[in-house]
């Protein structure tokens, strides 16, 4: 039998439980997930609408006996501190956080566009915005890593699959390590070996006679490492569930397509991967999710200075002295709309096709 | 289907497949035998310049310290800089949300898969774009109510807000395997007298373990991998392992103590190797429960 996509079977049919019985059931959970879930996304959008407070500057006058007065501006802490305490979420922006120069940068936007050299000139400014910068990167990866994973997982599937039963085990253990492994550690012991005294590192710089190469000098190469270690992580995933889908190939379907005298490829173009296609499509849409919220990684990497995702700007709002609230608010609204927009054709796709189950 | 193509298939394709086989084992694991080894070493060895041979022989691990292998990092992330604590607390923290996620995932789950109700079925879409939410969107709407409430920095919670950011996922999987138990085994003990409740506790609990261990050992994962949430709730002292050696890196890269965190980053994998090593075939239905089975 075909594998069913897994929003077909979502529930059976048969005797309903009572309303009572199930949300009894179920409370402990939805509570859980409104109250940790639900309720921050709203306290997110609220704060994104607030900015932090000025601070509280006084003129003091500064007499000498022989060089005159002189005005000096400082802050009065004592006063800042007190309007925080009192108002903790800020005063009032309106939108005015979203279109500032850190997140849509509107403004500087159409100056963009009204002067420039070309589309290149246009594209280089634009990106380097720091949330365009970031944008660019987070889709870039989802776009590159979530494809190549799969094909990888793909292929590395077919190849376990056609091994000797004896070594499919240890190498199906070796083969989970990559994705099993806590995303910071994962890309500090890769970064660990690119570094320019680790071994990937250091031989690089030997094999190309270059004392001063480094994976980390430019964008260009950052990325490139960044890709890598996203396709090193993701494609376990992919080999596990395409592999558990090749076991279940029907074997007369195979025999006959080979009577035909379909060749090898012939078989994995017209037998193979429509049966697994369904997979496929379970496999993107849970890839895409993870790689769209890529963080670790740079962390990791210590990459920000080439490269940055939504994500990161989050946390390094949030991190270090000043905690830019609002800031981060708003990055993380935005970034809740990415993720509703990518999850729109899902959605609707398993809507119509519930509705055609109920009628 | 493999063992009746095998026979057939020419050298150079096994060839092929042996080869494609052992270069992607040596990308997936050669990163991690070699961190274990040269967690050993001392820096000058492990970063070195010259060969990475030195790496492998330890040539100034035994001028340092006499002997080619050094549990010197381990000393001194263990013990100097505390890494113990962190161990603690992440046991604490892990089992914690296990526990707690699989008791309401069951109940939910169960519920989830038995009602056959309209609601049902929004409640799975709308924990699906839960389940989406990167975790550092949320962070930023937890820190200003938590600074407020004064529960900031706590383990317990951490320990509430992961539990709650690993619901989706639980639901979803506990519900899909509550749905591969036929549902007349709990309708019967039903028409027997039982209520709901009774018949999820006589029947189904003794049934649904192998369900449940594959779901907490994602449960676990989760909490265990949590960099995003963890490293911004928990204050210094109360740090798990993945935020402390995100906290440390620093300060020991200036120190000359790069070592340390190569210790700290060896000593956090070797749970997972042994997860893995035990529980293989769960991790392995697991993943491919939610696409194979629905």
């Amino acid at each position: 039998m075909r594998p069913l996509p897994f929003y077909f079977a979502l529930t059976t049919r048969g005797r309903a439980v009572p309303h009572r019985t199930f949300f009894a059931f179920i409370l402990p959970s939805i509570v859980a997930m409104l109250l940790f879930i639900a309720l921050p996304i709203v306290s997110v959008i609220v704060q994104s609408f607030y900015i932090e407070h000025q601070q509280v500057l006084v003129e003091v006058e500064n007499c000498q006996p022989f060089g005159g007065c002189t005005k000096t501006v400082r802050v009065d802490a004592a006063a800042t501190a007190e309007i925080k305490a009192s108002d903790p979420l800020g005063r009032f922006n309106g939108l005015g956080t979203y279109l500032n120069r850190s997140h849509l940068a509107v403004d500087e936007i159409g100056v963009i566009f009204a002067s420039n050299t070309g589309l290149g000139d246009i594209v280089a400014r634009i990106y380097n915005l720091p949330f365009y910068k970031a944008l660019a990167f987070t889709l870039a990866f989802c776009a590159i890593v979530t494809p190549l994973a799969m094909l990888l997982g793909f292929a590395i599937a077919l190849a376990v699959d056609a091994l000797p039963r004896l070594t499919k085990g240890p190498v199906i253990f070796f083969s989970l390590l990559p994705m099993i492994i806590t995303p910071l550690i994962g890309s500090l012991i890769l970064y660990w070996m690119i570094n320019p005294q680790g071994i990937l590192g250091a031989t690089l710089q030997q094999i190309f006679h270059d004392p001063n190469l480094s994976l980390r000098g430019s964008p260009a190469l950052t990325w490139l490492t960044l890709l890598f270690y996203g396709v090193w992580s993701n494609a376990p995933f992919s080999f596990v569930v395409f592999y558990a889908g090749l076991q279940t190939v029907p074997g007369d379907t195979l025999e006959s397509a080979m009577i035909d005298g379909a060749s090898r490829w012939e078989r994995i173009r017209y037998v193979i991967i429509p049966h697994l296609a369904p997979l496929a499509t379970f496999v993107a849409l849970v890839q895409v999710m993870d790689n769209f919220r890529v963080f670790e990684p740079i962390v990791g990497f210590s990459a920000e200075a080439n490269a940055t995702s939504l994500s990161w700007l989050v946390y390094n709002d949030l991190s270090g002295d000043s905690q830019l609230f609002g800031s981060a608010g708003a990055t993380s609204v935005l970034t809740i709309i990415g993720i509703i927009i990518l999850l729109t054709p899902v959605l609707l796709r398993t809507w119509r096709e519930f509705n055609q189950k109920v009628v | 289907m493999s063992s009746s193509v095998a026979a057939k298939r020419p050298l150079s394709l096994n060839l092929i497949i042996g080869g494609f086989i052992v270069l992607w084992l040596i990308l997936a694991a050669f990163p991690f035998i070699w961190t274990v080894w040269g967690s050993f070493k001392v820096q000058a060895d492990f970063f070195s310049r010259q060969s990475w041979w030195n790496a492998i022989f330890g040539p100034y691990t035994v001028q340092q310290t006499g002997a080619p292998f050094t549990g010197d990092g381990y000393y001194g992330a263990w013990v100097t800089r505390d890494f113990w604590r962190a161990v603690g607390n992440t046991a604490i923290v892990t089992v914690s949300v296990t526990v707690i996620s699989l008791t309401l995932g069951t109940l939910g789950g169960y519920a989830l898969a038995r009602s056959g109700q309209r609601y049902a079925f929004w409640i799975l879409i709308i924990a699906l774009v839960f389940r989406a939410m990167p975790h550092i969107t949320l962070v930023s709407g937890y820190l200003l109510p938590f600074f407020q409430l004064n529960i900031w920095g706590v383990l317990p919670t951490s320990i509430i807000v992961l539990v709650a950011i690993n619901q989706p996922f639980t639901l979803w999987m506990l519900h899909s395997f509550f749905l591969s138990i036929p549902k007349d085994l709990d309708e019967s003990a039903m028409v027997d007298g039982c209520s709901r409740f009774e018949a999820f506790r006589r029947v189904i609990i003794p049934v649904m373990w192998p369900g449940v261990v594959t779901t907490g050992l994602f449960s676990f994962l989760l909490a265990y991998n949590d960099f995003a949430t963890t490293s911004m709730l928990l204050s210094a002292d109360n740090q798990t392992m993945v935020p402390k050696i995100s906290s440390f890196l620093g300060s020991v890269q200036e120190a000359g103590n790069v070592m340390y965190a190569v210790a700290a980053v060896v000593s956090a994998t070797v749970p997972l190797f042994i997860l893995v090593l035990f529980f293989q075939r769960q991790i392995v239905s697991g993943l491919t429960a939610g696409a194979v089975k629905g």
